[in-house]
C-alpha cells in the first residue's frame, strides 16, 4: 500500500543555509509517527514545507488520502494543503485571540462550508442550515476534545493546556486525514501531558487519523510512537521503532548524551 | 502612588510645560515699536493650569487602570447590555427610531444637512470597518472609492443623464470593481507597507481627477448635479434635503443589516482570523488573498454609495473634497468608535462629525478641542468608545435558540 504521506529528498535552503538536506520520510496510514531532533535541526521547517508555508528548494511531497489517488503537494498554498486533508498545530500557540473558543473551531470548518458573500448577505435557508450545522459540528468537536465548558470564552482567557488542546480541536475541524502536531506537549505539566497522550491515541483510534508529531518530551514520544524519525542539522540520521532509536548510536551522539538517560 | 509623589510629578510636568510654551505664551514681538514684550503672567497661568490638569488626568488614569484589574465580566459596553436585554431593547430602539424620524421636522434645515453628512460618514465608517476593523488591513486611501462614487454619479448624469436611482446600484458595482482593481496589486503587502501604498493610491485618484480636465473638469469640478427624484417628482430645496435625509437613513440601515450579517458569517469570521493571525488563518484552509480582496472590495462598495449621496446632497463636487484628510477622518471614526464594532463606528461617526460642526462657536480652538478629545479617548478608552463586536457575537450564539438546542441535544 502507498504511504499516506511520502516525502522524497526534501531540501530547503535559506540563502546559504541548508535547513533541510535531502530528507525522505514516509508515513503509513494509522501510524503515530514522531519527528525528533535537537533544537534547530529543521523539524518545524519540515512541517512548513509540507503545509505550504515554505516552498521547498528541491524534493517532492506526495499524499495518498484514504480512498483517493496519489497527488503532489509541492507548491500548493497552505489553504489548499489544508483542503486536501492535512491539518497542523503550531509550536507557539497561534489561536485567534479576538474570537471565542467556538468561533476558533468554526474557522476550522471554513474550508468545508460553501456559502459565499451573496449568501451571507441574503441568508437563504441553505446558508442558515449550513451555519447551524457548523455550530453543531464545532460544538461536537469541542466535546470530543473536552473543551465544551469553555465554549463561549475568549480563546486568550483559556488556561495554557486548554489552549494547546483548542489548537488540536481547530485542526480537527478541517476534517484532516493527517494531523501534524508541532510540540503539542511544550509547556504542559505532567498531568496535562498524560491527558494529551490519551487524546492523541484516541484521535488515532476513533477518528481514523494518522499523526505526525514533533516533540521534545521523550517519554511521550517513546510511549506513543510507532515510528520515529530523527533529524539533525537538516539531515535525517535515523528512523525506526522506539527501541531501535533508543539503541542508535548516531541519535545518542546527536543529543550529546543529554537526553540519553531519558531515551 | 502616594500623594506626595503625585504632587511632585505634576510639578515637574507643569514646569516642563512652562518651558515648552515659553516661546509662544511669553515672548511677544511688538513689530510696531520694535520691542519684545515678556508676558510673565501667562507663564504663571500655564503652570497652574497644567499642574491641576495633570492631577486630574492622573486621577482618571488610575481609575481606568483599577477598573481594568477588577473584573472581566463587567466590561461589556452599556449599550450592548441594553440591546441584549429584551425589556430595554424594544423601547430603546423605538425611541431611537422616533428621534431619527422626527429629526428633520423638528430641527432647522441646517441641522438636517449636518446630520446627512454625519450619516454618510456612518456608512463610510461601517465600510472601512470591514477593511480596517475586521480584516485588519490599514487602508489610508479609502477616500478614493468615495470619490469614485461621487464622480460616477456626476459624470454618468452629465454625459448620459442617468438618474440618482440608476447610478446608486451602478456605483456600488463600480466601487466593488475599483476595490478589486486597486486591491489586487497592493494586497500582497501588509501592515505599514499596505498603508503607504493605499495612501498613494488615494492620492493618485485625486490627482488624476484634478488634472484630467477633459474627463473630470479638473479642479473646477462638476456643478448642477441633480438631487434624487421621487418617482420622477422633484421636491423643492427644503424637502429635497429631508428626502435625502431619509434615503441616507435607509441606506445606513441597509448597511448595518448587511454588514452585521457578513460579520457573523463564514466570510466575517475569516476576516477576523486574518486580522488575528495570518499564518494560522491560512493553515485553517482560508484563502488569504481572496479574503483580503473581498474585504477591500466590499469596503469600497459602501464608500462609493456614500459618494453618490454626497454628490447628490452638495450638487457640486471637485477633487478638493477627496483629500487624504477625508481618509484620515474616516479612519478616526473607526478607531475612536471602536475597531470592529459596528455600534462603536456609528457612535464614532456621530461624535466626530457632529462635534466639529457644533464647535463652530469656538471656531478658533475647534481643531484643538477635536485633537484633545481624540487623545483623551485613546488614553482612557483604547478599544474605542464602544468596544469590539465579538462580545456581542458570543452573547448572540449563547442566546440563540439553536445553541440551546445543541447543548441539550448533545447531553440527552
Amino acid at each position: 500500500m502507498e504511504p499516506i504521506l511520502d516525502v522524497k529528498n526534501l531540501t530547503m535552503k535559506f540563502g546559504g543555509l541548508k535547513a533541510l538536506d535531502d530528507v525522505s520520510i514516509a508515513i503509513e496510514k494509522g501510524q503515530i509517527a514522531a519527528l525528533i531532533g535537537p533544537n534547530g535541526a529543521g523539524k518545524t521547517t519540515f512541517f512548513n514545507c509540507i503545509t505550504g508555508i515554505y516552498d521547498p528548494t528541491m524534493g517532492e511531497v506526495q499524499i495518498t488520502p484514504p480512498g483517493k489517488s496519489t497527488q503532489s503537494l509541492r507548491g500548493l498554498k497552505p489553504n489548499y494543503v489544508t483542503e486536501r486533508g492535512i491539518a497542523r498545530t503550531f509550536q507557539n500557540i497561534r489561536l485567534f485571540h479576538g474570537m471565542t473558543v467556538l468561533e476558533n473551531v468554526m474557522i476550522g470548518r471554513h474550508c468545508r462550508l460553501s456559502s459565499g458573500i451573496i449568501k451571507a448577505m441574503l441568508r437563504p435557508p441553505s446558508q442558515r442550515d449550513e451555519e447551524k450545522q457548523a455550530v453543531y459540528d464545532s460544538y461536537e468537536i469541542l466535546e470530543k476534545i473536552g473543551l465544551e465548558k469553555y465554549v463561549n470564552e475568549m480563546a486568550v482567557n483559556l488556561p495554557y493546556g486548554a489552549q494547546r488542546r483548542l489548537e488540536i480541536a481547530r485542526a480537527m475541524a478541517t476534517e484532516p486525514f493527517l494531523l501534524l502536531l508541532d510540540e503539542p506537549a511544550a509547556g504542559m505539566n505532567p498531568r496535562e501531558t498524560q491527558e494529551l497522550d490519551d487524546l492523541i491515541l484516541w484521535l488515532r483510534d476513533n477518528e481514523n487519523l494518522t499523526i505526525l508529531l514533533i516533540e521534545h518530551d521523550m517519554k511521550l514520544v517513546m510511549s506513543l510512537s510507532d515510528q520515529i524519525h530523527v533529524v539533525d542539522y537538516g539531515k535525517k540520521i535515523a528512523e525506526g521503532s522506539p527501541e531501535d532509536i533508543k539503541a542508535n548510536s548516531d541519535v545518542i551522539k546527536a543529543y550529546l548524551g543529554e537526553e540519553s538517560d531519558d531515551a | 502612588m502616594p500623594i506626595k509623589q503625585q504632587l511632585k510629578q505634576s510639578l515637574i510636568i507643569a514646569f516642563w510645560f512652562m518651558i515648552l510654551t515659553f516661546p509662544i505664551m511669553v515672548i511677544k514681538v511688538n513689530t510696531i515699536q520694535n520691542i519684545i514684550v515678556f508676558r510673565w503672567f501667562n507663564l504663571l497661568w500655564v503652570g497652574i493650569l497644567t499642574f491641576f490638569a495633570s492631577l486630574v488626568w492622573n486621577y482618571f488614569l488610575r481609575r481606568t487602570e483599577d477598573s481594568k484589574k477588577k473584573d472581566f465580566e463587567d466590561d461589556t459596553p452599556l449599550i450592548h447590555r441594553l440591546l441584549q436585554n429584551d425589556r430595554f431593547r424594544k423601547p430603546f430602539l423605538g425611541l431611537l427610531a422616533a428621534f431619527f424620524i422626527a429629526y428633520p421636522f423638528i430641527f432647522p434645515m441646517y441641522h438636517t444637512s449636518i446630520m446627512i453628512s454625519a450619516l454618510v460618514y456612518v456608512m463610510l465608517g461601517l465600510g472601512l470597518n470591514i477593511v480596517v476593523g475586521l480584516a485588519g488591513l490599514l487602508d489610508l486611501g479609502y477616500v478614493a472609492f468615495y470619490a469614485v462614487g461621487a464622480y460616477a454619479y456626476a459624470l454618468l448624469n452629465l454625459h448620459f443623464g442617468l438618474s440618482f436611482w440608476m447610478v446608486l446600484p451602478l456605483s456600488a458595482l463600480l466601487g466593488t470593481l475599483f476595490g478589486v482593481l486597486l486591491g489586487y496589486p497592493v494586497l500582497r503587502l501588509r501592515g505599514d507597507y499596505l498603508a503607504i501604498v493605499t495612501l498613494g493610491f488615494g492620492e493618485i485618484i485625486r490627482i488624476v481627477l484634478e488634472n484630467w480636465d477633459e474627463f473630470s473638469n479638473g479642479p473646477r469640478g462638476i456643478s448642477d448635479i441633480p438631487a434624487p427624484t421621487f418617482f420622477g417628482h422633484q421636491f423643492n430645496q427644503d424637502n429635497t434635503m429631508i428626502y435625502i435625509y431619509f434615503i441616507v437613513i435607509a441606506l445606513v440601515l441597509m448597511t448595518i443589516f448587511f454588514v452585521n450579517r457578513l460579520e457573523n458569517s463564514k466570510i466575517g469570521r475569516a476576516w477576523i482570523a486574518l486580522r488575528d493571525d495570518e499564518i494560522a488563518c491560512q493553515a485553517m484552509g482560508i484563502d488569504k488573498f481572496k479574503t483580503k480582496l473581498t474585504a477591500f472590495a466590499l469596503g469600497a462598495t459602501w464608500a462609493a454609495m456614500g459618494g453618490v449621496i454626497f454628490a447628490a446632497k452638495t450638487s457640486y463636487i471637485n477633487p478638493m473634497s477627496f483629500t487624504i484628510w477625508e481618509s484620515i477622518t474616516i479612519l478616526c471614526v473607526v478607531v475612536i468608535g471602536g475597531m470592529g464594532s459596528a455600534i462603536g463606528v456609528i457612535a464614532g461617526a456621530l461624535v466626530l462629525i457632529l462635534l466639529p460642526e457644533y464647535l463652530r462657536a469656538v471656531a478658533e480652538y475647534r481643531m484643538l478641542v477635536f485633537g484633545a478629545l481624540q487623545v483623551i479617548v485613546m488614553v482612557f478608552k483604547p478599544d474605542g468608545l464602544i468596544k469590539s463586536v465579538r462580545k456581542v457575537y458570543t452573547f448572540q450564539t449563547s442566546q440563540e435558540p439553536q445553541q440551546e438546542k445543541i447543548v441539550h441535544g448533545t447531553h440527552t
